[in-house]
């Protein structure tokens, strides 16, 4: 009677664990804060009758993810477009994208080219671009109005109202500042760490003048809107969100370049719905969706055709923050070679170990 | 026939222990024999993973590593004494100064500020204690201060929030050993002239010592485990040794380091306790109780 009831039971769990999956086509979406808004979302439901399930991520989070379970748990990713071959090459969690399922009329030609070179691997490609933006200063200029390039950020000028990410781009942005090219040491490890420790020893000196290192977005937004932070480090977006609500504060591309990325779309090695995946891709990049998600989240697409559906305000932010030169000298992340990220990751601790 | 019967009687037993085993050896032994390997595996320079302690040399071989543990260490000891010094008075004060019928009610206040997530609870703080936050605005107001202070992303506050987050772990085996002990002997001890400090020291910290040990034990892991509160509250100075495995797997992808690092925390943490309770003649099986 006892095993009677006990596989009963057994078999209850397993029907209600069935069920569950049988009912609903689902899209489990790992990506970044933002890329899905609910709008978005209830209309791609509506569309299709697939549930999206988003989890929110970062580039190094995402890969960790991934590796963790060989490319399973998710149907498509957003990784940036730089941190897509060299992990795929040494952890094999991607699968190479199908782009005859991609309506490629929907995308911008030259960035669908650019990151299919830059996502190749032994002559697959891996992504498809979705988002591009960069990163460069967000200012007060009311307090700092001198502040044009990175350099401000260790400026003794602006103690205790400096803040920016304990993460590569700043790095990479300051050997910018400094007249290096970091992309250009890429492939020589030893180069690329001694420009890197010697950033590193600045950034430790200038240790005192930082606020703190953020890590959450809205976190420093509201450091800035409080007037806390009046000069950081941080993506065009979030300078052009606060722009809206207090015009003294604005996103300015540095006179060194702004750094350039694109995040993509990739779809992991053990997706379970690759269809959904490919149907998300060819939704999100509609111009009139693209366009909802660029009007919100003032981020740039690589949807074709979107332009037209931008606000006003939108267009605006980019030619305030651009000019044709800053535009030109614009510094797109080349694809990163492996181990470049543990140099980089050492380095950082020891600056936020530096008293 | 005699075997069946013991087969039957035994069923129960491993039902009820079925998802008890499982858990453990499919959630905690197994992923920790799979670190521990992955903790003695190397990248050579050919790009091969060979077997290697190279791993945990450089834990000793790079000062970063051990000063920043050496640094986690020393503040959740610090942490833990603070703990206890704040949480022994509070459990006094249940336990046998505090009208009975309130004694439930306080343990429930106690309780409270655990119902909802540490996360939660580190941005309350956070609020409380920025620039532009709560605190700061109250003190310009009643003119105490000219300027806002930054109170946040310091040593001081990282400490407050490790020893707010950590009070309850200490006050619960203390109000269950406090409650064992005797008034009469602290009422003798008055009558026959004792100071209170020769109480406390002699009578209540002696019996209490089997809820210090404890509650000590469970502290000092939980602020040298912790990841959330030295991050947010402690800001750019507070390197904690967890942030340094989490960026061991995250930022660098080097699994086989962080992995290391994760082995030496325990080993080394257990070895810290393994002394405090030598110090201070203690027996495990006795604290666990």
């Amino acid at each position: 009677m006892k095993e009677k009831v006990l596989s009963l039971m057994v078999a209850g769990v397993f029907m209600l664990g069935l069920g569950s999956g049988v009912h609903a086509e689902t899209l489990e979406l790992l990506t970044w804060k933002g890329y899905a808004p609910k709008s978005l979302v209830e209309k791609f439901e509506k569309e299709t009758g697939i549930t999206v399930k988003t989890t929110f991520s970062n580039n190094e989070e995402m890969i960790a993810k991934l590796r963790a379970t060989r490319g399973a748990g998710f149907d498509l990713a957003q990784p940036s477009q730089d941190r897509i071959s060299s992990v795929q090459e040494k952890f094999n969690i991607y699968q190479p994208i199908d782009y005859t399922k991609i309506d490629a009329t929907l995308i911008v030609p030259s960035m669908l080219e650019a990151v299919k070179k830059n996502t190749m691997v032994d002559g697959k490609s891996y992504g498809v671009p979705h988002v591009y933006g960069t990163s460069g200063l967000i200012v007060n200029k009311k307090v700092a109005p001198d502040a044009a390039d990175y350099a401000a950020l260790l400026d003794p000028k602006y103690e205790g109202r400096v803040s920016y990410r304990l993460k590569r781009p700043t790095l990479i942005a300051m050997a910018f500042a400094e007249g290096k090219d970091p992309f250009a040491l890429y492939n020589d490890a030893e180069a690329y760490t001694a420009l890197m420790e010697s950033i590193g020893q600045k950034l430790i000196d200038a240790k005192g003048l930082v606020k703190t290192y953020w890590t959450n977005g809205d976190a420093l937004l509201q450091s800035m809107r409080s007037g806390e932070v009046n000069v950081a480090m941080a993506w065009d977006n979030g300078g052009w969100k606060l722009n809206a609500e207090n015009p003294d504060i604005d996103f300015i591309a540095p006179k060194s370049g702004a750094l350039g990325w694109i995040d993509t779309f990739a779809i992991p090695a053990k997706a379970k719905n690759v269809d959904a995946a490919y149907k998300w891709i060819n939704f999100m990049m509609q111009p009139e969706n693209a366009a909802v998600f660029t009007n919100a989240e003032k981020y740039g697409t690589a949807s074709a055709g979107a332009i037209e559906f931008y606000d006003e305000a939108v267009k605006a932010n980019f030619q305030r923050s651009f000019s044709q030169a800053d535009v030109d000298n614009i510094k797109w992340y080349p694809p990163v070679p492996a181990k470049l990220e543990a140099i980089e990751g050492k380095i950082l601790d020891k600056v936020k170990a530096a008293q | 026939m005699k075997t069946l019967a013991e087969a039957k009687s035994k069923l129960p037993l491993f039902i009820f222990l079925t998802p008890i085993l499982l858990w453990l050896i499919l959630l905690i032994v197994l992923p920790h024999l799979d670190l521990l390997r992955m903790s003695f595996r190397i990248e050579n320079d050919y790009g091969d993973m060979v077997w290697s302690v190279n791993n945990y040399l450089e834990f000793f071989r790079e000062p970063i590593y051990w000063l920043t543990f050496t640094r986690t260490a020393l503040y959740a000891i610090i942490v833990t004494f603070l703990t206890l010094c704040i949480s022994l008075p509070v459990a006094f004060y249940i336990t046998k100064v505090a009208p009975p019928k309130f004694k439930g009610f306080l343990s429930l206040l106690l309780l409270m500020p655990f119902w909802v997530s540490e996360l939660v609870r580190i941005y309350g703080w956070m609020i409380l204690l920025r620039e532009s936050g709560v605190v700061n605005h109250f003190l310009l107001r009643w003119g105490v201060l000219r300027q806002p202070v930054e109170m946040l992303y310091n040593d001081v506050a990282m400490t407050m929030g490790l020893v707010y987050t950590s009070m309850l772990f200490m006050v619960v085996p203390l109000l269950s050993v406090l409650d064992s002990l005797d008034d009469s002997l602290i009422e003798a001890a008055f009558d026959l002239g004792s100071s209170m400090i020769t109480i406390v020291w002699k009578i209540i910290i002696p019996h209490a010592m089997p809820g210090i040990a404890s509650g000590s034990i469970v502290v000092f892991m939980l602020s040298l485990g912790n990841y959330l509160t030295p991050n947010l509250m402690g800001g750019k100075n507070s390197l904690w040794f967890t942030e340094q495995i989490y960026n061991q797997f995250i930022a660098s992808f080097n699994w086989n380091q962080g992995s290391a690092f994760g082995f030496l925390l325990l080993i080394i943490s257990s070895l810290i306790i393994f002394v405090g309770l030598k110090l201070t003649k203690q027996k495990l099986s006795g604290v666990i109780q």
